[in-house]
């Protein structure tokens, strides 16, 4: 299987840093143990973990045929087995099959109805070195921390275009974005926006609940791989290495009051098979533990990063990411599915068409450059770089208009605070 | 004589047995029921109705239809009781369907909170048009509690399987002197007829609509079925057999005047 080559030392790094950093990479001895709770993470019911590690272990993607593909269509409730063989290589030649019935699925629980979305980053400082990340902090990027007002400039640039439900971004750091900071910007949102998300670093249950409190009703975590061993390489230093605290953030978000919670593996990180099962069999848990609980799974794929142009999702390529998304469609059924701008135009508008019911668009990944990317206004103001490379740069208003388009109905919020 | 076969639900009176649904929506999906299907009611999820002024459901919706807001998205009965009553203040009348959902894969319904939000809203003068799991004690204790009507569900919503409860809702039919209106998992016109056959006052239905290949003709279809029930209803289905013939008093002819 090809490589990525994601380790790039910066000429600004210092001597003593550059050496710190290539004894994390190379020397895994001087790593912190990945599957142990850092000092102050709550430790909550392993009970899922446990199942979802399991079934994961014992997910063979070689074993199915063509026959196990076919009685999994033929199924009118999709079982994990069937998810598994849906997941399979066998089930290859039946994309245009499961499409189809995921069309289906979908239509019956989200009828024509397709959610759009932004994202706002407001911080990218970060503690830990995850070695595809953007933001990772041996990265030399322009570091940027909006302030209060510089947040609420770029929500109302935002809100301005007409979008009505926001999803708050930071950078993995306590120190440069703590709970109190996005609480408050949070506060923010709710002035200018319907429903307001998050996507941080994971936090405790209590802090949950005080972010729920500051208007924040649902939280997204990607796992990026399910693998622990994989995971391990991957993130090398910083509270991110803990997995299991990783792991079990939508569990205490749900405990701290959220509405809703999103999922995600970052696929082309390790064996997507396997990454695709473990979340589908995470969301199926949660489900059965939190039924009322609203979900969602993101289905983003590797995109290159500022100064590593050379990062891409390797064996996943769009046909694969179709038969993913339609086996998680297939399999979980109720689930809202998130297709990011790093895919591009073209397939947003097919996917939307099939399974997926929530996109984003006037998309920056970057710090404090909405106003310049929506009105080509140069402003004096500083910007941050970005966590990577978008594929879809559409405005609101022209995802509003294809989407349109292509028979769909956009809806711009869909519940209300009560 | 059939113009007078009305449809009265909190002393408000319909012609029309016809109810838009309201989860998948779109402006096309309301012209075809109201045009074609002859709907006189149109549910309205107030979780999407409070957008930004010619994105809302409330813009599109024609001034002679009345509005049944339901309170989809609620969790419990004090979730469902505080969006009835933002209902109210946008502007959408007095009508409002209870949804109460404790499970986000096969939104059923639950009775129990149901039958609180119930006796909160009838005493604050709405008229309460509960979404129920067809349970003759609930559908009573919902009746008790100022229900104007009871909407149970023929199959889970979206599922388009028809009347898979169709044993519980005729006894709700039989039993209850409130419009029984069958809501949720009508997937053809021709289960939408059946409900009707059977004594149903009314039949909701959206996604057997949204889903449809050709949005009015699947309109006109169901407001067609609907009227077609309707009238088989009214006049007294004749005895069906299973298979073969009988003479008319096999065990009883026997006997003498």
């Amino acid at each position: 299987m090809a490589e990525n080559h994601f380790f790039i030392d910066s000429d600004k790094l210092s001597p003593a840093a550059l050496e710190r950093k290539h004894r994390l990479e190379t020397d895994p001895s001087v790593r912190t143990d990945h599957m142990k709770y850092a000092e102050g993470m709550d430790q909550i019911d392993p009970t899922i973990r446990n199942n979802v590690m399991a079934d994961m272990k014992a997910y063979d993607y070689t074993k199915y045929t063509a026959r196990d593909v076919i009685r999994a269509l033929n199924h009118d409730v999709c079982t994990p087995e069937d998810f598994g063989a849906l997941l399979s290589p066998a089930a290859e030649p039946f994309l245009e099959k499961m499409a189809q019935r995921a069309r289906m699925e979908t239509s019956k629980h989200f009828g024509n109805t397709l959610y759009i979305f932004t994202p706002l980053y407001i911080a990218n400082y970060c503690e830990n070195y995850c070695i595809y990340c953007g933001f990772n902090c041996y990265n030399d990027i322009k570091r940027l921390r909006l302030n209060h007002e510089q947040i609420e400039h770029e929500m109302k640039v935002i809100a301005d275009s007409g979008i009505e439900e926001i999803l708050i971004l930071t950078g993995e750091s306590r120190a440069a974005s703590d709970v109190h900071y996005i609480g408050e910007a949070c506060k923010l949102a709710r002035k200018y926006f319907r429903n307001v998300s998050l996507e941080v670093y994971p936090v405790n249950v209590d802090e949950y609940k005080y972010l729920h409190e500051c208007g924040c009703d649902y939280v997204t975590v990607f796992q990026e791989t399910y693998d622990t061993d994989k995971y391990e390489t991957l993130h090398l230093m910083g509270h991110k290495r803990v997995w299991p605290y990783r792991f079990e953030a939508q569990e205490r978000a749900l405990m701290g009051g959220m509405r809703g919670v999103g999922f995600s593996a970052l696929l082309g990180l390790a064996d997507y098979h396997k990454d695709a099962f473990a979340t589908g069999m995470h969301v199926y848990y949660m489900q059965r533990k939190y039924p009322w609980a609203e979900m969602s799974i993101s289905c983003p794929r590797l995109r290159p990063i500022v100064n590593n142009e050379m990062i891409n999702p390797l064996d996943v390529h769009e046909k694969q990411l179709c038969q993913i998304i339609c086996a998680y469609r297939i399999f979980l059924p109720f689930a809202g599915i998130v297709v990011s701008s790093r895919e591009t135009a073209k397939f947003r508008n097919g996917i939307a068409k099939i399974a997926c019911t929530k996109v984003s668009a006037g998309v920056s990944t970057g710090i404090g450059d909405h106003e310049s990317k929506y009105t080509g206004k140069q402003t004096s103001e500083e910007e941050g770089d970005e966590q990577f490379e978008i594929a879809d740069s559409r405005s609101f208003d022209s995802m509003y208009g294809d989407m349109s388009g292509e028979g769909l109905q956009p809806v711009l919020n869909d519940y209300i605070y009560v | 004589m059939e113009n007078e076969d009305k449809l009265v639900i909190g002393g408000h009176e319909f012609t029309s047995r016809f109810i838009l649904g309201s989860g998948k929506y779109s402006m096309n999906l309301i012209k075809a029921a109201v045009e074609d299907a002859g709907a006189q009611i149109v549910t309205l999820a107030v979780r999407r109705a409070n957008t930004k002024e010619g994105e809302s459901i409330l813009d599109y919706i024609p001034k002679n239809v009345t509005l049944l807001p339901n309170t989809s998205g609620a969790r419990n009965a004090d979730e469902a009781v505080r969006i009835a009553r933002l209902a109210r203040e946008l502007g959408c009348g007095d009508f409002v369907k209870i949804e109460i959902m404790r499970d986000t894969k096969y939104l059923l319904p639950d009775n129990k909170e149901t039958i609180k939000a119930t006796e909160i809203l009838a005493k604050e003068g709405f008229v309460v048009m509960p979404y129920m799991f067809p349970d003759l004690n609930d559908a009573r204790d919902m009746v008790n509690a100022g229900a104007a009507c009871v909407m149970p569900l023929g199959s889970p919503i979206g599922s388009n399987r028809g009347l898979a409860s169709r044993d519980f809702i005729q006894i709700l039919i039989d039993e209850m002197d409130v419009p029984v209106i069958v809501d949720a998992g009508i997937g053809r016109p021709s289960q939408a007829c059946e409900a009707m056959e059977m004594g149903a006052d009314a039949v909701m239905a959206n996604t057997a609509l949204a889903t449809a290949g050709d949005l009015q003709k699947m309109a006109s279809a169901f407001g067609l079925a609907i009227q077609a029930g309707r009238k088989a209803y009214l006049a007294g289905v004749g005895r069906v057999l299973l298979r073969g013939a009988q003479s008319s008093d096999p065990l009883t002819g026997f006997l003498r005047d």
